[in-house]
């Protein structure tokens, strides 16, 4: 019981992700009828937003410890952040240490000027192109993405952790009355949890309850009709895309501490994105998040060792498994509507 | 009709020469009368080096390629000459190799076997590279020491751990420096016990592919030798970034050792989610859980960032090494680029050297001649004591280092340090072992 209980908190963590990008990528298909396949380089960048600020934070000048040597033999240069000049030693290290959560408040800003840049700038002319076009272009872009990231940060992981009062896990095992240590689950996957369930529902709420939002929902069910009424959908729809970016920037944020952010982390998490969306029914806001929680439960449940020992390889093939699944059963997806991507 | 001219004296001139000619050991006439692939022609010889330089490896790779430049550069004679000064063979002498100033051509593997084939061949059949060398990956030491193999040019291994390089995919003009799997276990099983006691349960996450085979086989023979019992070995894919599914059931497993068969990017994610887990503030079985991680790399060291810190493993080299050869090459590397070398670095470096003192001394580029003079060959004074080239499976022995994740390090590249060193004689192996079985040697191949 305590496994399954471990393999669903997993599932809920991993489908945080899937969800959080699947809905990005959902809110550009639904808008602007493009199939987007940069979003998984937004995801990055987003954590390479993290990864910026905490070097921007750590900005430091050098002093020389006579009392120690570098590898050389050399009196050793340590390195003092500015932020400890500034607001002192306590302070300063304390800020360094929140470089992941004010990178939320950086981040946003990024996401929405990169997505409004690459809307206006690249994808705008391919909109009438066909959906061939649009991935061909959007990959290059990805390819692009992640070089320049690359080039600048080299191709290790960098490690960029949570704040020490989020390190260690806690124990639900005591919680729910099982032994103790029969239920860890680290402090920061519970946050990104919680991070993302507040970040889908800001989104359903901002298209939902606000005069922005009904515009946008209504220019998704005929764009045409809505350009008659005199409203300029394009402007709206390019906003969205901006807010897309930001999504997935977001989930890039908070995922930085989890695992070390590397160039090539967004094309890890595009193609089961995609799939996602395609699970959950393509334009789907709604079936994107559920797919995404779908997927990373069955995901998590197919890497148990137990399942793992009745159908060897399972948990490689899970998610396309369940994919080949739905589509067979449901062509459109989960909550998939008539008429998308149909024509 | 001819009339013979031949007096007594010029007979035996004759004889004489003739037999003091078979007298002259076989490495200096069969082999330099022989047509071999890319001979070179003019003043120069062009090496190949083929090190990721693209995806995933490519730090690792940029850290090979400057440790070639410096091996270049002292090889004709700039720069402070580096472990030329402590190499116990004198034969290179700055002027290049036998009068051959070096040159090089670089290659991008991109990690990948398919692409690291096509970028050595191109170096050899277009540049005319006469040597491949580099990597950072078993697979494709293992695909492009096929192809030297074929083409008839030397290979000189980068970093490749798998058992196979040398043993069942082992090919008689490949040669490897670094380290291997059985010689990580064999060094870290004792210092295992010592650690940690003889009693003990392991749970390993193996990378599903020939390196995490073989390593996961290594150290499980290793640790079961001692009185470890293996719980479970799962077998996690190449392409996965979370590990938090494979770490959920190491919890309840019953075991008090985490095993990673990780390198790379897996073994950052898979040592960071398992330290994320809380595995190492759990007391199972009366016992503080450990974390080991067989082989360490300072480059992925970083990468896992405060994770590594008190985690138990093993490398080939490291730059905190105090013997005459390690601090030289330090001392060059760091003056040049203003940070220590990577044991990719060290690897790599030794090997142009090794390959560059071969022909030095066999006095010719013929791969069959550099076969001959490396087989058997022993050397010191390129940081790991006495190293032997075994003939039987062109293998480096010599001694290995125990590791271990430092607690407060001084800068980001003083991330780990030295437990023990492992002497030469605990690491060794017979040619036959079971974990090396299979495939042959072959002969060299010279080609043309």
């Amino acid at each position: 019981m305590d496994a399954i209980i471990l393999q669903i908190l997993n599932g809920l963590d991993k489908g945080s992700a899937y969800a959080l990008i699947a809905l990005g990528l959902t809110l550009i298909f639904g808008t602007l009828g493009v199939v987007n396949f940069a979003h998984g380089a937004l995801f990055m960048v987003g954590a390479f937003c993290a990864v910026t600020l905490s070097r921007l934070l750590s900005l430091s000048h050098q002093v020389v410890d006579e009392t120690r040597t570098d590898f050389l033999g050399k009196p050793l240069k340590v390195d003092v952040p500015y932020v400890m000049d500034i607001f002192g030693e306590t302070t300063g290290a304390a800020i360094i240490d929140w470089a992941v959560p004010l990178a939320i408040l950086f981040s946003i800003p990024v996401m929405i000027a990169l997505g409004v840049i690459m809307e206006r700038g690249l994808i705008k002319h391919f909109y009438k192109r066909p959906h061939a076009d649009q991935i061909l272009v959007t990959f290059g872009l990805a390819i692009v993405l992640q070089e320049i990231i690359k080039q600048v940060y080299g191709a290790n992981p960098i490690p960029t952790p949570a704040p020490d009062v989020f390190k260690g896990s806690l124990d639900f095992g005591v919680l729910m009355g099982f032994d103790p240590n029969a239920i860890i689950y680290p402090y920061w996957r519970l946050v990104y949890f919680g991070f993302a369930a507040i970040i889908i529902g800001a989104v359903f709420a901002f298209l939902q309850f606000t005069t922005f939002g009904m515009v946008v929902r209504a220019g998704m069910a005929d764009r045409e009709t809505v350009g008659l009424l005199g409203i300029n959908i394009d402007k709206r729809f390019t906003i969205m895309f901006g807010l897309a970016a930001a999504v997935a920037g977001l989930a890039g944020v908070m995922y930085a501490p989890i695992n070390s952010p590397n160039y090539h982390m967004g094309m890890d998490f595009l193609v089961l994105s995609f799939v996602v969306v395609v699970v959950g029914g393509m334009g789907s806001l709604p079936g994107a998040v559920l797919a995404g929680f779908l997927l990373g439960i069955l995901e998590s449940f197919a890497s148990m060792n137990e399942i793992k020992a009745i159908l060897p390889g399972i948990d490689q093939i899970i998610i396309y498994l369940v994919a080949i699944i739905i589509l067979l059963t449901r062509p459109r997806g989960l909550l998939g509507r008539k008429g998308v991507m149909e024509d | 009709m001819s009339k013979s001219t031949l007096s007594r004296r010029g007979l035996l001139k004759t004889g004489a020469l003739g037999t003091a000619g078979l007298a002259v050991p076989t490495i200096f006439t069969a082999s330099s009368a022989r047509a071999f692939t890319n001979a070179p022609s003019g003043g120069s010889v062009t090496l190949g080096f083929n090190v990721p330089q693209t995806g995933p490896y490519a730090d690792e790779g940029a850290d090979e390629l400057r440790a070639y430049e410096l091996a270049v550069e002292h090889l004709n004679g700039g720069g402070d000459g580096g472990m030329l000064n402590t190499f116990s063979s004198k034969a290179l002498n700055g002027v290049g190799i036998n009068g051959h100033k070096v040159a090089y051509v670089t290659g991008d593997t991109q990690t990948k076997s398919d692409a690291a084939r096509a970028s050595a061949k191109s170096m050899i059949e277009k540049d005319g590279a006469i040597m491949i060398t580099g990597g950072s990956s078993s697979g494709v030491a293992v695909a492009v020491q096929g192809l030297c193999q074929e083409a008839g040019v030397i290979f000189m291994a980068g970093l490749t751990h798998s058992n196979d390089t040398t043993g069942k995919d082992k090919k008689a003009n490949g040669f490897r420096h670094f380290f291997n799997a059985y010689m990580s276990g064999a060094a870290l099983a004792p210092v295992l016990a010592k650690q940690y006691g003889t009693d003990r349960k392991a749970y390993h996450l193996t990378a599903d592919y020939t390196w995490g085979w073989t390593q996961e086989e290594s150290i499980m023979a290793a640790t079961e030798a001692l009185g470890w019992e293996t719980i479970e070995a799962v077998k996690t894919p190449l392409a996965q970034t979370d590990f938090s599914s494979y770490i959920a059931p190491v919890l309840n497993s019953g075991a008090d050792v985490l095993i990673l068969n990780h390198y790379g990017g897996n073994m950052v994610n898979s040592l960071t989610n398992a330290v994320q887990f809380g595995l190492r503030e759990k007391v199972v079985n009366g016992k503080q859980f450990e974390i080991v991680v067989p082989l360490f790399s300072r480059l992925m060291a970083r990468g896992a960032g405060e994770s590594v810190k008190g985690i138990l493993g093993s490398t080939n080299w490291h730059w905190s090494l105090q013997d005459e050869g390690s601090k030289a090459f330090v001392q060059s590397f760091g003056t040049k680029y203003g940070f220590p070398p990577s044991q990719a670095a060290h690897t790599c470096y030794v090997q142009t050297l090794l390959y560059a003192d071969a022909v030095q001394r066999a006095g010719s580029f013929d791969p069959c001649a550099v076969v001959e003079a490396l087989e058997g060959y022993e050397f010191d004074g390129l940081g790991n004591g006495p190293t032997l080239y075994r003939a039987e499976d062109h293998q480096c022995f010599k001694d290995v280092l125990v590791v271990r994740g430092k607690e407060n390090p001084t800068s980001e590249f003083d991330l780990l340090e030295v437990v023990e060193i492992t002497p030469r004689a605990q690491v060794e192996y017979a040619p036959d072992h079971p974990m090396f079985s299979g495939g042959a040697l072959g002969s060299c191949n010279p080609g043309a």
